[in-house]
C-alpha cells in the first residue's frame, strides 16, 4: 500500500490464492485445522502429507519462506511449553543423553509440535494471502455473528489510533522527567492507564453518535466485493477435503 | 429566501448541570453558508450534535425542511442533515475507506451492487478518487478530512454541518477543502475559529457566545468589528502586506 507502509502479515502478490474469495479460504483453514487436530499423533505419514499440502500452497501463494519462518515466532510459546514434557511426562522409562525421559513426554510433545506449527502455518498463509478487511468479510458471509465481525472490525481499526495515543502519553510524560526505574514509580503508568480507558471509552461514544447520525440503526451493513465462485470454492475446498481423508485413514489405522 | 433549517429557542443543559444552549434562535435559508463562530465553550459544537438528534433539547424545536425533529422523524432528518465530526478519526470507523463511504448510504437501503459506483462519485467529489482500499489510520490528515467528507456526502444530504473543518490542516489541504465546499451546491453551517476561511466561504456569519447566538450578520460587516470581535475572544489575522 501506498506511503511506504508495510503489512505486518499480508504480502502483495497476485497469485492463484490471493485470488479466491475470503470466505472460501477462511473455511477452507478451519477445515483443515480440525483434520490436523483429530490426527493420532502415531499417524507421522499423516502430518508428513499435510506439511507437502502447505508447502504446495505456499509455492502457488508466492509467499517466501522467511515471511512464514518469522512470523512462526507466534507459537513460540507452546514449542517451549511441548520442549518440557519428555522432562516431566510420566514414568521415565528412556534415555537420551544420560537423561531420564518418557517416551509418552516425547509423543505428547511431537503432538503439540507437529500441530501448533502445521496449524500456525496455515493461519499465516491465509493472513499472507487475504488482507484483514476481507478476512472479516470472509467471516460475515459464513454467518459469523455480526456483533462479532463488528468488534473485530472496529479493534482493527482503533489498534494503532489508541496504540498512537498512549505512544503520546508517554512521551508527554518523558517531557516533563518522568524516567520510571523502580517498581514505586509505576504510579503513572497505571494512572495513565486509567486515562487511556476513559478516553477510549468517549472516543467510543463519539464513535456511536456519528454511527447514529448515519443512519445506523443497529445492524452493520454486508458490504460488496466478489464473493466466492463454484470454482473457487472447489479448489479452496480440495485442500480440507484431502486433509480430512487423510486424518479419517489415520484414525482408522491406528 | 425559504428558511429551510430552523432553530427555535433551544435550550440544553449537560448532565452535570452547565448549561450549554441558553436559548437559540437561527434560521438558514436553501443554499445558504452559514459561518458559525465563537470561543472555546460557547456551545457551537453542542449545537451541531442537536441539528441530526444526537443530543435532545429539553426546550425548543428544531425543523428542517418543514419537519420538526422529534423521536418518528429523527431517521428523515438525520437523512438530510449530514454532519461532519470535528476529529475524523471519530468519523473513519469502518476497516477500509470503500466501506465507510458505503456506511451510511447501506443502513438507508441503497442496494450493494450500486454501492461501489456511488462511493466512487462520493470520493471524487472531494477529489480523493482511488482511495477506496485505502486503511482510513494511513491516510494523510487533509485526506482523512476530505474521506469524512465523502461519508456523509454519500447519503445526498440537503443540509451540511461541518465542525471546525480546518483544523489540523495545512495550508494546501485547506485550499482543497475550500474548492470541494464551494463546488457543493446545498446548504452549509460551518463552525470554525479560522476567520479568514469563513470569510472567504460564507457571504453570512453568526456568533455564539455563553450558549446564545450574540451576532448575525454579513460576514465582512462582523469581521470588520474589532470590538464585537475581541468581546468574544475572536480576532482577525495579523495581516501581512
Amino acid at each position: 500500500m501506498g506511503a511506504g507502509h508495510r503489512h505486518a502479515l499480508y504480502v502483495h502478490e497476485h497469485s492463484p490464492v490471493h485470488r479466491i474469495a475470503p470466505e472460501a479460504k477462511v473455511l477452507a483453514l478451519f477445515l483443515f485445522v480440525v483434520a490436523v487436530a483429530i490426527t493420532p499423533r502415531e499417524a507421522i505419514w499423516a502430518f508428513a502429507i499435510y506439511a507437502v499440502i502447505e508447502i504446495v500452497v505456499m509455492r502457488v501463494s508466492r509467499v517466501p519462506v522467511q515471511f512464514v519462518v518469522s512470523r512462526l515466532v507466534a507459537v513460540l510459546p507452546f514449542v517451549i511449553f511441548a520442549l518440557f514434557l519428555p522432562l516431566v511426562g510420566q514414568g521415565k522409562d528412556a534415555d537420551f543423553l544420560g537423561i531420564a525421559i518418557s517416551t509418552e513426554g516425547v509423543w505428547a510433545m511431537w503432538n503439540i509440535l507437529a500441530k501448533a506449527v502445521l496449524g500456525g502455518v496455515a493461519s499465516i498463509l491465509l493472513a499472507a494471502t487475504t488482507e484483514t478487511p476481507d478476512i472479516l468479510k470472509g467471516f460475515s458471509r459464513l454467518k459469523v455473528p455480526g456483533v462479532i465481525t463488528a468488534i473485530a472490525s472496529f479493534m482493527i481499526r482503533y489498534l494503532e489510533v489508541i496504540a498512537g495515543e498512549l505512544a503520546r502519553m508517554r512521551i508527554a510524560m518523558t517531557a516533563r522527567g518522568y524516567d520510571p526505574r523502580w517498581l514505586w514509580q509505576s504510579r503513572p503508568i497505571a494512572a495513565s492507564a486509567g486515562t487511556l480507558f476513559i478516553r477510549s471509552y468517549e472516543r467510543g461514544e463519539r464513535i456511536y453518535e456519528a454511527m447514529l447520525s448515519r443512519g445506523y440503526t443497529g445492524d452493520m451493513p454486508m458490504l460488496g466485493g466478489d464473493t466466492a465462485t463454484r470454482r473457487q470454492w472447489t479448489v479452496a475446498m480440495t485442500i480440507p477435503a484431502i486433509a480430512l481423508v487423510v486424518a479419517l485413514t489415520a484414525l482408522v489405522t491406528v | 429566501m425559504n428558511a429551510f433549517l430552523v432553530v427555535k429557542d433551544l435550550r440544553y443543559s449537560y448532565p452535570d448541570g452547565r448549561e450549554a444552549l441558553t436559548g437559540i434562535n437561527l434560521e438558514i435559508g436553501e443554499g445558504e453558508r452559514v459561518a458559525i463562530l465563537g470561543p472555546n465553550g460557547a456551545g457551537k459544537t453542542t449545537l451541531a450534535h442537536h441539528l441530526t438528534g444526537i443530543r435532545r433539547a429539553e426546550v425548543g424545536t428544531i425543523e428542517v425542511d418543514g419537519i420538526e425533529l422529534e423521536d418518528s422523524s429523527l431517521a428523515a432528518i438525520r437523512r438530510k442533515v449530514g454532519l461532519v465530526f470535528q476529529n475524523p478519526d471519530d468519523q473513519l470507523f469502518m476497516p477500509t475507506v470503500e466501506q465507510d463511504v458505503g456506511f451510511g448510504p447501506a443502513n438507508i437501503g441503497v442496494k450493494a451492487d450500486e454501492l461501489p459506483a456511488l462511493v466512487a462519485s462520493s470520493l471524487g467529489m472531494v477529489g480523493a478518487s482511488g482511495l477506496e482500499r485505502r486503511v482510513p489510520h494511513h491516510l494523510s490528515g487533509g485526506e482523512r478530512r476530505r474521506i469524512a467528507l465523502a461519508t456523509v456526502l454519500a447519503m445526498s444530504p440537503e443540509i451540511l454541518v461541518l465542525d471546525e473543518p480546518t483544523s489540523g490542516l495545512d495550508p494546501g489541504g485547506r485550499r482543497e477543502l475550500i474548492e470541494v465546499l464551494r463546488g457543493l451546491q446545498i446548504s452549509q453551517v460551518v463552525i470554525t475559529h479560522d476567520l479568514p476561511f469563513a470569510l472567504e466561504l460564507c457571504p453570512r456569519s453568526v456568533i455564539m457566545d455563553n450558549g446564545q447566538v450574540v451576532a448575525d450578520g454579513p460576514t465582512s460587516t462582523i469581521l470588520s468589528d474589532p470590538d464585537l470581535l475581541r468581546r468574544h475572544r475572536l480576532e482577525m489575522p495579523y495581516k501581512v502586506s
